[in-house]
């Protein structure tokens, strides 16, 4: 009964970590917070998110509370609707967007490709300023009475009705809006212009097509709603009546500038996740990824048509009959390319030598948890059913479903399977594997009552509801707590790690990439001599002759 | 020195005076004759032929005056990417006014 | 034992802080490009995808004038006529002749003419700013008439235009119902903010080409870096393009009689 496992990690009696490397290489502060360096502007960004993820997890756990009940006996309604306005907003905005781009995506991207560094790193550090200041203006949103209009703002109660900080909630989101704009735009920039020799489009890591495609969403989609904040704000603020009915204007003009983002949006939040399920799967099962064209062309097929399908959030608003028909097609035209991509990692599952590394266990429930997500999405998508489920519980699990069953998985995925690669250390496996486990059963009891409690006619946003969906709730909220000690254990052991971790030394998990070539954690300019690229994506047999001479050359040793 | 095609140190090609001064007489006069357009009763051509106009105008300015005549395919598909998800905006969003006259079926 | 395969030149991270004068590298060069070539390839292709943001933000507004001047078409035309067509036609003048002055700016860079490039971008600058006198006297105008949306904003001079002579002899506008001549606010609204948004992009740009005047008579940009000037000119002639629309779309509504 040996655990099966692919890790290969070095003779710990005389490993080290490397001397010279990108955290050693300069001291203090400032050279940390006026760094251009991608991969230190990289783990600022993962300090800071996992902060605001937790205060977004912490009014998760308020909502689950109150709903233990059906009475609003833990606050009053208006706080309720600040409490999960604001669980939307920073969720959102300050973690699921930037997750794992701005923290995964800087630091490898550049090593994915061969480079140095980021085609611009000043603008780079600046998109990190911009999260921050977003990010401090949210908090302080908080503290001064909240928001209550529900993340999607929607017109004319956040411009007519409201006396909370909508302003300032604008403000946030337009800012961090910025901060999105720019990453995606150095990963375009880098892509294009800065791969080595030899690397071609056809041999970059889907990793790299997943950022590329969430790229061009990030460019092309975020600065719509930017338009739409800056025009809540004048109509709020000087009653330029552009959404206010009785000067003839329309509320709904509002949603279709706030979707034609938002829908994009979660595109943004998922393709990086499948990226790193593509590196993941593959590392895993010793396979390349089935059908490599086809990931990559789905990739930028759902960046595209994304941008088709916004008003399938708007069937019951008030758009006329026939944009609900055409929008509704389109939203099933958007699902074909992320099936293919599932069909296309089970295949590469298929007579792979599969093991069961923590990271391959969050991509497994990933696997199922964003395939659920997903279809249930076209039950949405279908305008005849969306009528009955929309603004119900059925919502809200469908998108946490392929938000945190799906894209928060892919990230502890992808945080795990680079962590050795990031710190030099491996995070201890069995404690993390058993914290998988935990989330993957918190998570399925918090969030498929509520796909229940939709269809029975629950509706979202309410602090009370009828009695008989209590049984439901509290299930969902035992959930919830579960689920809260499976995202605790890998602070944790993550920070343990950090100290106490086994030297992980270059390619622990015998992974293909380039950015497994050299040491860990990496030095400042990435690599000591600039590679060439000259075989395919996930080439297994190249990295098996490798082996050979990388344990010659693997930096190890002192010094 | 002053040779339209002369190469650039960093290789580009280098667009010279007398291509400005040709696009420059062109935007004046397209700019003459759209205001002269709406001073005239033509229905429901004037706005097309306004926006005729100013396309015309824009195009000239986007390929000559931003070089995007001379530029690689990869700034002229990026150049394409905007116009096509600008007009995508406009188009989808007009789609759902547009037909709310039409009733429910 | 076979070498690494992947050989190329070395990287030495000692050479990062060697001195720059051997010759080897522009001192322009950032580190983490390849080239020179690079460098100015990569910053062009991120100027214009900057230029693809503004394009959508600006499509916002777009859509809305679109949308509204479908439903309001009377009270939009009624609105364009408290335009004054040679103030918006001397300003599409002014910035096309910017444009120009600042393509020949970016030819001066690139042929290494550095009198000439400060003279094209203080034509430039001073353009800009006469766009930006233009648009004061017209916006003071709109306030004098009390046609600003959210500042008693009045319907006076739509539902009784003999009261506003001026505009009067010139297009005999018919009286406006009241609640068509409500929606004149739309056409301000939308006038205020795009032309607005305009104007914020206009000073921005003044502001840089103030920067670069000083810049361009240090020489910084004609002995072969010549990026920043370009890619500025991208900017420029952007924001020109918007006004040659903005200018179409808010001024030449309907002008004949």
């Amino acid at each position: 009964m040996s655990t099966n496992t692919i890790v290969s990690l070095p003779d710990q009696s005389t490993a080290r970590i490397p001397k010279d490397n990108f955290i050693t290489r300069e001291n203090g502060l400032l050279s940390w917070l006026l760094t251009g360096d991608h991969k230190r502007i990289a783990i600022l960004y993962l300090i800071s998110l996992s902060f605001f993820f937790f205060i977004g997890g912490a009014l998760a756990g308020l909502i689950r509370l109150e709903l233990l009940t059906p009475q609003t006996d833990l606050m009053a309604t208006d706080t309720y609707n600040k409490v999960f306005t604001m669980h939307g907003v920073i969720m959102i905005f300050f973690f699921l967007v930037p997750s794992v781009p701005a923290t995964l995506g800087n630091f490898l991207i550049p090593m994915m490709i061969g480079a140095k560094d980021l085609a611009l790193p000043k603008i780079n550090l600046l998109s990190w300023y911009l999260y921050i200041a977003g990010g401090i203006l949210a908090i302080y949103t908080m503290a001064t009475g909240g928001v209550d209009t529900g993340w999607t703002f929607t017109t004319p109660l956040s411009t007519h009705y409201v006396n909370t900080n909508v302003l300032t909630t604008g403000l946030a989101a337009f800012i961090a809006g910025f901060s999105s704009i720019f990453t995606g735009l150095n990963f375009i920039v880098t892509i294009h212009k800065m791969r080595a020799p030899g690397m071609t489009w056809f041999r970059l890591p889907l990793f790299v097509w997943s950022h590329y495609a969430a790229s061009i969403l990030m460019v092309l989609a975020t600065p719509v709603v930017a338009i739409a904040i800056v025009l809540v704000a004048l109509e709020r603020t000087l009653g330029i009546g552009i959404f206010d009915p009785t000067k003839g204007g329309d509320p709904l003009l509002f949603q279709h500038l706030f979707w034609f983002y938002s829908h994009p949006a979660v595109y943004i939040m998922i393709l990086p996740g499948m990226g790193v399920i593509s590196e993941v799967i593959s590392n895993f099962s010793r396979k390349r990824v089935f059908g490599y064209t086809a990931v990559a062309f789905s990739s930028v097929a759902i960046a595209v048509f994304g941008f088709f399908v916004w008003a399938h959030h708007m069937f019951i608003m008030g758009i006329s009959n026939y944009a609900v028909l055409v929008f509704s097609l389109l939203t099933m035209l958007v699902a074909v390319p992320s099936a293919i991509k599932i069909f296309n990692w089970t295949f590469t599952l298929y007579k792979g030598s599969i093991t069961f590394e923590t990271p391959m266990l969050y991509a497994f429930g990933f696997l199922g948890l964003f395939t659920i997500g997903g279809m249930t999405g076209v039950f949405l998508g279908t305008s005849g059913t969306d009528i009955h489920l929309t603004e119900t519980y059925f919502i809200v699990a469908h998108f946490h479903f392929v938000m945190v069953g799906g894209m928060l998985m892919a990230f502890l995925s992808g945080l795990h399977f680079w962590w050795p690669k990031i710190t030099g250390r491996m995070y201890p496996e069995k404690i993390s594997q058993m914290a998988a486990v935990v989330t993957f059963i918190g998570f399925n009891l918090t969030f498929f009552p509520q796909f229940i409690l939709g269809t029975l006619g629950m509706p979202r946003r309410y602090a009370s509801y009828p009695p008989e969906f209590q049984v439901l709730n509290v299930f969902s909220t035992a959930g919830a707590t579960i689920l809260g000690v499976g995202y605790l254990l890998p602070v944790l052991y993550l920070l343990w790690s950090l100290k106490y971790g086994a030297i992980a030394g270059n390619n622990p998990w015998q992974a293909t990439g380039l950015e497994w070539q050299t040491q860990s954690p990496p030095l400042t300019e990435n690599f000591a001599v600039m590679p060439i690229m000259d075989h395919e994506a996930y080439d297994y047999e190249w990295l098996e002759h490798q082996t050979e001479a990388s344990k010659a050359t693997e930096v190890t040793s002192a010094g | 020195m002053s040779e339209p095609n002369e190469q650039a140190h960093n290789g580009h090609q280098v667009v010279g005076p007398a291509v400005y001064v040709a696009i420059l007489f062109s935007l004046l006069v397209g700019t003459g004759l759209t205001v002269w357009a709406s001073f005239l009763e033509l229905g429901p051509w004037n706005p097309i032929i306004a926006l005729a106009i100013a396309t015309t105008k824009a195009m000239l300015v986007v390929l000559f005056f931003m070089h995007v005549k001379y530029s690689t395919k990869l700034t002229k598909l990026t150049v394409f990417a905007g116009i096509f998800m600008f007009l995508v905006l406009i188009s989808m969003t007009l789609s759902d006014y547009i037909s709310r006259a039409w009733g429910s079926w | 034992m076979p070498d690494s395969p992947v050989m190329a030149h070395k990287t030495d991270a000692s050479s990062e802080s060697a001195d720059h004068s051997h010759g080897q590298h522009p001192p322009y060069l950032r580190h983490h490009f390849e080239s020179v070539e690079q460098q100015a390839d990569a910053t062009n292709f991120a100027m214009w995808l900057f230029l693809l943001t503004e394009i959508m933000f600006f499509g916002g507004l777009f859509t809305a004038y679109l949308i509204y001047r479908n439903w309001y078409y009377p009270a939009f035309v009624a609105g364009s006529h408290q335009l004054n067509v040679i103030w918006g036609t001397t300003n599409t003048v002014v910035l096309i002749l910017s444009s120009f002055t600042m393509a020949m700016g970016v030819w001066c860079a690139e042929t290494q003419r550095r009198k000439g490039l400060v003279l094209c971008l203080i034509l430039t600058f001073i353009l800009g700013l006469g766009f930006l006198g233009i648009k004061t006297i017209e916006y003071s105008e709109k306030i004098e008439k009390h046609h600003v949306p959210g500042f008693h904003y009045s319907l006076q001079s739509f539902v009784d235009p003999a009261s506003d002579p001026e505009i009067f002899k010139e297009y005999h506008d018919k009286p406006l119902r009241a609640d068509m001549a409500r929606h004149t606010e739309v056409y301000f609204s939308l006038y205020f903010l795009m032309t607005g948004m305009h104007a914020l992009h206009m000073i921005i740009g003044i502001c840089i080409l103030g920067f670069m005047i000083f810049r361009a008579r240090a020489g910084a940009y004609t002995s072969g870096h010549v990026t920043f000037v370009e890619n500025f000119g991208l900017y420029w002639h952007f924001v020109d393009i918007i006004w040659i629309y903005l200018f179409a779309l808010l001024y030449l509504i309907s002008r004949h009689q």
